[in-house]
């Protein structure tokens, strides 16, 4: 087991230096700066903002230092937000697109595993079509769409919700409800389909045999072995949805990490592309490493090579 | 010759040998045509309504986006005068004048949007763009990914593990960042291309919309290309693929005769899922204004321009976002009912 761990963890870290270099090196092959969209600037003053930040050195040097300051935990000042670290930045946005980002995660699962073991258990019955439609039509709606169509009923027509910022707890029940909503219909197509896998396996009938309690049944013998797709779905998911979705933050005016990713694209800010790019990689590949562990604790079976 | 009565010896005698009758002939006729793997599907595929409903919604998109444009009387990017944000039905006073006259003015079936153009065709060519989208992007993710999963897993070992390295690589670069920095990094290359004699398409299509097809076809075969492997990993262990080995079929014609072609179901399965979700992704580069290039729309753009007047013109974001959404359903829904037809192991 520790081993297998280490492994992963070498395995990661090779992942995200890839990731990293593929990164830096594709960024600086689109052409355009950092400091181009600054109109009013001289080309002395851009000369030396690019000499202040070290663009003017050829680009291996720039790599390799970029490198071994981010292996020193320095991830750069950002280009365009003169004055604030990378470092800074992140961990001021990102607490603001996890808060959203994990209860939305919560919330599907809250709903999207029972109603999908539901859906099994009543196989064929008015319940299991119902939460069949619901999760089909669930899966083809673009998530612009449902803020949409949030924002104009509950937002504008009714007035119930406020419709932009994070003040109190009334602002986070639309863009929970857009986030959750395709992971939640998604997890319940998963869970449903894996379920009823389950239930015709023959250790149900023995269990039933035995004379399990109906509840033990299902929690111990069929949610132990059902669950393992949705926990692979999870994973990179929480991993995503904890580093804010682009849309939703600019539709509900959330200053988020989200949108912050999307803005430095746009203006060219090198070092804060790859700290949230580092960061969100880091992220995905961790929570890999957490889903194969939690796989090996739901299911001993499964050996870990 | 004498024979044991415990033998399990066969208790032959001459008269087996003799030819047969044409009566026992008759009996070794197959009185019903054996029943190929296709058309087994789609008897079952046939059945299902839900996925013959969904199929005859597709087609009809199809002909209102490929066939009614042709027909239609205005174009999409053709501007009216002074008929801007017309509600659906509404003449502008131009035209009524027009019918007063006593011509006959084809009607604005959903009115017009803000710059006075025909919204009807404008949603019609946004989801032609979108189906059209869909459709290539898929076919390059099935080509690649199908391709790439297979050789990892035929040659299996260390090929595998570097092949699958480089796809969990993909796998975590964030997406939006890499189709944002190729559409970038792409636009000049197609603008140099787009003056070359016989590439002239490329302008009136969008660089954006060529990048959106690469990007794709860089990215998003990886899902492809993983369930290709798995899938192939269990076949190339079975007898057929030994047989062939002992009779020295080359490598490349083992994966393509006898592994892909065994493959077929679920890689129909996956491409028809995989169609919608192009087609999402697509909408949501439109929608963040990285998609097709002005005065070109998709429903993506179309949604996206409707936002900023939607207090007042909801209908304007309204048809093309439910037409995204009923798009992407029926393409699922087919994609489940051939699942349950060509594929009735996965069938829950």
């Amino acid at each position: 087991m520790l081993k297998y761990v280490a492994k992963r963890i070498l395995l990661a870290i090779v992942t995200i230096w890839a990731v990293a270099t593929l990164t830096f090196f594709l960024m600086n092959m689109v052409p355009g700066g950092p400091f181009l969209s600054e109109k009013a600037i001289s080309p002395q003053a851009t000369a030396a903002l690019e000499a202040k930040y070290g663009l003017d050195k050829p680009l291996m040097q720039r790599y390799v230092t970029y490198m071994t300051d981010a292996l020193h935990g320095d991830f750069g000042d950002s280009l365009k937000q003169r004055g604030r670290t990378v470092m800074s930045i992140i961990k001021m946005k990102f607490p603001v697109s996890a808060r959203v980002g994990g209860i939305s995660v919560l919330v599907s699962l809250c709903l999207g595993v029972p109603l999908g073991c539901l859906a099994a258990l009543k196989r064929g019955k008015f319940l299991d079509s119902l939460i069949s439609v619901v999760s089909t039509c669930g899966i083809a709606v673009p998530s612009f769409v449902v803020c949409t169509l949030l924002l104009y009923t509950l937002g504008v027509n009714l007035r119930l919700l406020p419709t932009m910022g994070l003040n109190g707890w009334k602002n986070y029940i639309m863009p929970v409800i857009a986030l959750s909503f395709y992971p939640t219909a998604y997890i319940m197509r998963l869970m449903r389909s894996s379920m009823l896998d389950v239930l015709g396996q023959d250790y149900m009938r023995t269990a039933k045999a035995k004379g399990v309690a109906g509840f033990w049944i299902m929690f111990k013998h069929a949610l132990r072995n059902a669950i393992l797709p949705v926990v692979t779905y999870v994973g990179p998911m929480l991993a995503y949805t904890v580093t804010g979705s682009f849309v939703v933050e600019k539709i509900f005016v959330i200053p988020g990490l989200g949108g912050e990713f999307i803005g430095a694209i746009g203006g060219r800010d090198y070092t804060l592309i790859m700290g949230t790019t580092i960061f969100l990689a880091t992220l995905i590949v961790i929570m890999n490493v957490i889903v194969d562990i939690v796989y090996k604790i739901v299911d001993p079976r499964i050996k870990l090579k | 010759m004498k024979q044991n009565p415990m033998s399990f010896q066969l208790k032959l005698s001459p008269e087996d040998f003799l030819p047969a009758t044409e009566e026992e002939k008759q009996s070794q006729i197959v009185m019903r045509e054996s029943v190929s793997f296709w058309k087994d599907g789609m008897r079952r595929f046939v059945k299902n309504k839900v996925a013959m409903v969904s199929l005859i919604v597709i087609i009809l998109v199809m002909f209102f986006s490929f066939i009614v444009p042709m027909f239609y009387p205005y174009t999409y990017k053709e501007q009216f005068k002074g008929s801007n944000h017309l509600a659906p039905m509404e003449y502008s006073e131009a035209e009524l004048e027009r019918i007063a006259a006593g011509e006959k003015v084809f009607p604005h079936i959903f009115g017009t949007d803000k710059m006075g153009r025909d919204y009807a065709i404008r949603v019609m060519i946004g989801s032609r763009i979108s189906l059209v989208v869909g459709l290539i992007a898929t076919a390059i993710i099935l080509v690649i990914g199908s391709l790439y999963g297979s050789i990892a897993a035929f040659f299996g070992g260390r090929v595998d593990l570097v092949m699958m390295r480089i796809v969990d690589i993909i796998y975590t670069i964030p997406d939006i960042l890499l189709i944002v920095l190729l559409s970038f990094a792409l636009q000049a290359p197609l603008d140099t291309l787009k003056g070359v004699p016989g590439f002239s398409w490329v302008g009136i299509v969008g660089e954006n919309l060529i990048s959106i097809f690469i990007v794709f076809a860089l990215l998003y075969w990886v899902g492809m290309s993983r369930m290709v492997r798995s899938q192939i990993l269990t076949l190339k262990e079975s007898e057929f693929v030994t047989a062939a080995r002992a009779m020295g079929v080359s490598n490349g014609k083992i994966i393509r005769r006898h592994l892909l072609t065994n493959c077929i179901g679920i890689l129909i399965v996956t491409t028809t899922l995989q169609i919608p979700s192009s087609i999402f992704t697509e909408s949501f580069l439109s929608f963040l204004g990285m998609g097709v290039a002005v005065p070109l729309p998709s429903l993506g753009s179309l949604a996206s321009d409707a936002l900023n007047g939607f207090n007042t013109y909801p209908y304007l974001l309204f048809i093309p976002a439910g037409l995204i959404s009923l798009i992407i359903l029926s393409f699922n829904l087919l994609g489940d009912g051939l699942r349950d037809a060509f594929d009735p192991k996965l069938k829950h």
